[in-house]
């Protein structure tokens, strides 16, 4: 393919965008203050010197980076987004409706909580939805993301384990599990024991058994599993768990495969995350902050953290010291952030529970799963799957099928770019060479999966007919070519840096 | 023919005198990718068979490397840090990780000559 070159830069409506930093003059700003003359500083020696190099640029110099930026991103608002894992499901704007009600959106933390009653209510209601749907009796609300979820749970735990007297030593983690497990066991102080997964994929249940004894503090397993996988064994390893007097840690990171079908607290879960940006549909990353709260046994939930919200014949109240009061009257671990977590969040998280209501929720997980399977069942010929199903909320693949092709799956990856889909995720889990992970969640319709299966197929077919250059070269058609990730990791450049200013003529 | 040693987890190690120089396979760093970072440990660590002895990060994965025998690390290779790509250019030359002066010579019995351990990668493909 020839490369295009415009003499502007720009290609087409694709506009050419430099760093914010690199634009705009000295001098030049939205608003034109008055000059002030300062007879009377008081700042004295913290007066600033010289010039702290802001960008100086008019207001629409400034929507204009900006809007060029966004529409530089992909989005789950721009297109199918099969990054497995990550459950990127529709936003539904009824969502952003009630979360802008006044009530919700201009209130601070830091009100007198009769003034903010509506709120408390909201939260602890959507706390009792997460338990009854998950089977606990308690619940963290305030852990701001899935990872700070488990460092939540592996606390709570260790601070259990630790009031009877021996925290223990080692957490068992399976081989295909999310990074964060071991990262959050190690962060806890326990060295990480890993387990390895079978030939159908799932957890080796006789390898987990020999690894059990009584240094074991807790077992950390997802499921699904991250090779969207049921682990069928859950019951008989969580019944070995407790047994040898260790708890069971489930990343909830893919509960989006189960709400109404299975409650995880009746399968022996002593702790569990939801991302609430995941399968309650709230914004990911960049759209907006996570969160994780924490649903638990109440054994366990002696131990978790504060604040929580209680109600009484007076109202709502939130609880903030360990005073004795409610279920967490022993509580070790204090506080693991500011305040009571993501309110925004969990106003969004509310608004899809009651907006679908118990069977619409079980309905959105049997959607997930049947287009999951549908997209294994169409492309298993195509491309490759190292398990057989039946698959749950999302389908992997591994790179056999460009055995002798010299297309990788990074190759095959940012190929997807070039077709307008953001790329699935790959080389994750680590269990399988070459790994695709896909996730199309329910949002999507059958006509928009046979378009997204229709070209994989057709990416299939060019690698197995040689075409690998058109693959090594993807992608072709962004504003940026193939990046060299490598390079990046490298010799990373972390903060862009103003140009050497020649030395002023005194 | 060589005289290097292999583990199953893909470490090399060559043996000289009592001092060993360990790093990783040929075929650990193809199936890594462009290895990005490498952590060693600190001179003077006493290392058991087994046990981690480094970590190796790729554009791919963070995995880590263990200690196919026991002994105490005597010296590593301080070039890595500022180039970590040896490690695909020469994994088992200029990408060497460390040298370890060894406790006990039987230990390389365990390990693979260069044909079982061509055989073992092979059985893996």
């Amino acid at each position: 393919m020839t490369e295009i070159t415009t003499h502007s830069g720009h290609r087409g409506l694709d506009m050419a965008e430099p760093l914010i930093f690199e634009q705009g003059a000295s001098g030049r700003s939205g608003v034109d203050w008055p000059e002030v003359e300062l007879r009377n500083s008081r700042i004295g020696a913290a007066a600033r010197k010289r010039s702290i190099g802001l960008p100086g640029l008019s207001e629409p110099e400034a929507v204009r980076h900006y809007v060029r930026l966004s529409q530089k991103n992909y989005a789950i608002d721009l297109g199918l987004y099969p990054l497995g894992s990550c459950t990127m499901k529709h936003n539904p704007r009824l969502n952003e409706k009630v979360a802008r009600l006044p009530g919700f959106a201009d209130i601070h933390p830091l009100q007198p909580m009769s003034t903010v009653q509506g709120a408390l209510e909201m939260i602890d209601t959507l706390a009792s939805w997460l338990k009854g749907l998950t089977g606990f009796d308690s619940i963290a609300m305030s852990p701001a993301a899935g990872a700070h979820g488990e460092l939540c749970g592996l606390m709570t735990i260790r601070a259990a384990l630790e009031a009877m007297g021996n925290a223990r030593e080692r957490v068992l983690v399976p081989d295909s599990a999310h990074g964060t497990n071991p990262a959050t066991a190690a962060l806890c102080g326990y060295r990480i024991d890993a387990v390895p997964s079978n030939e159908r994929g799932r957890i080796d249940k006789a390898a987990l058994l020999e690894k059990l004894g009584p240094d074991v503090a807790a077992i950390m397993l997802t499921n699904p599993n991250t090779c969207g996988l049921f682990e069928e064994d859950i019951v008989e390893i969580a019944e070995a768990v407790h047994a040898a007097g260790a708890y069971f840690y489930c990343d909830g990171a893919n509960f989006n495969a189960l709400v109404g079908k299975v409650r995880p607290g009746d399968l022996g879960i002593d702790a569990m995350h939801l991302n609430l940006h995941k399968t309650f549909s709230t914004p990911h990353g960049g759209g907006g902050p996570g969160a994780g709260p924490v649903v638990m046994t109440a054994e366990l939930g002696r131990f978790a953290p504060l604040p929580h919200v209680i109600k009484s014949d007076d109202g709502y109240t939130i609880v903030e010291h360990n005073a004795g009061e409610g279920d967490r009257a022993t509580n070790h671990l204090g506080r693991m952030r500011s305040f009571h977590g993501q309110a925004g969040v969990f106003v969004r998280a509310l608004t899809y529970i009651l907006s679908h209501g118990s069977d619409g929720l079980r309905k959105i997980s049997e959607d997930a799963v049947l287009n999951a399977n549908y997209i294994a069942a169409r492309l298993k010929d195509d491309l490759s799957v190292p398990y057989p199903g039946p698959y749950m909320h999302e389908v992997l693949f591994d790179d056999t099928f460009l055995n002798g092709t010299d297309v990788t799956t990074l190759d095959f990856a940012k190929a997807m770019i070039d077709e307008g889909y953001h790329p699935a995720t790959i080389y994750f889990p680590l269990v399988v060479h070459g790994a695709l992970l896909t996730e199309p969640t329910e949002s999507e319709s059958k006509q928009s999966l046979d378009q997204f299966i229709e070209t994989l197929k057709a990416l299939a077919a060019d690698a197995k007919s040689g075409k690998a250059e058109m693959f090594k070269n993807a992608p072709v058609l962004t504003p940026v070519r193939r990046l060299d990730e490598t390079r990046a990791a490298r010799q990373p450049v972390l903060r862009w840096r103003p140009a050497a200013l020649p030395e002023a003529a005194e | 023919m060589t005289d290097k040693k292999y583990s199953r987890e893909h470490e090399w190690i060559k043996l000289e005198g009592e001092v060993a120089t360990i790093g990783i396979s040929n075929y650990a760093q193809e199936q890594m990718g462009d290895v990005v970072f490498v952590e060693l440990p600190a001179v003077e660590t006493t290392l058991e068979a087994g046990s981690e002895a480094a970590v190796v990060e790729s554009v791919k994965a963070a995995s880590e490397v263990y200690a196919p025998v026991s002994g105490e690390v005597i010296e590593i290779n301080g070039e890595l840090e500022e180039n970590p790509g040896a490690v695909n250019e020469d994994a088992e030359g200029e990408g060497w990780f460390m040298k370890i002066q060894l406790d006990d010579l039987n230990e390389l019995e365990q390990l693979m000559d260069a044909e079982a351990y061509a055989a073992y990668v092979a059985s893996l493909d």
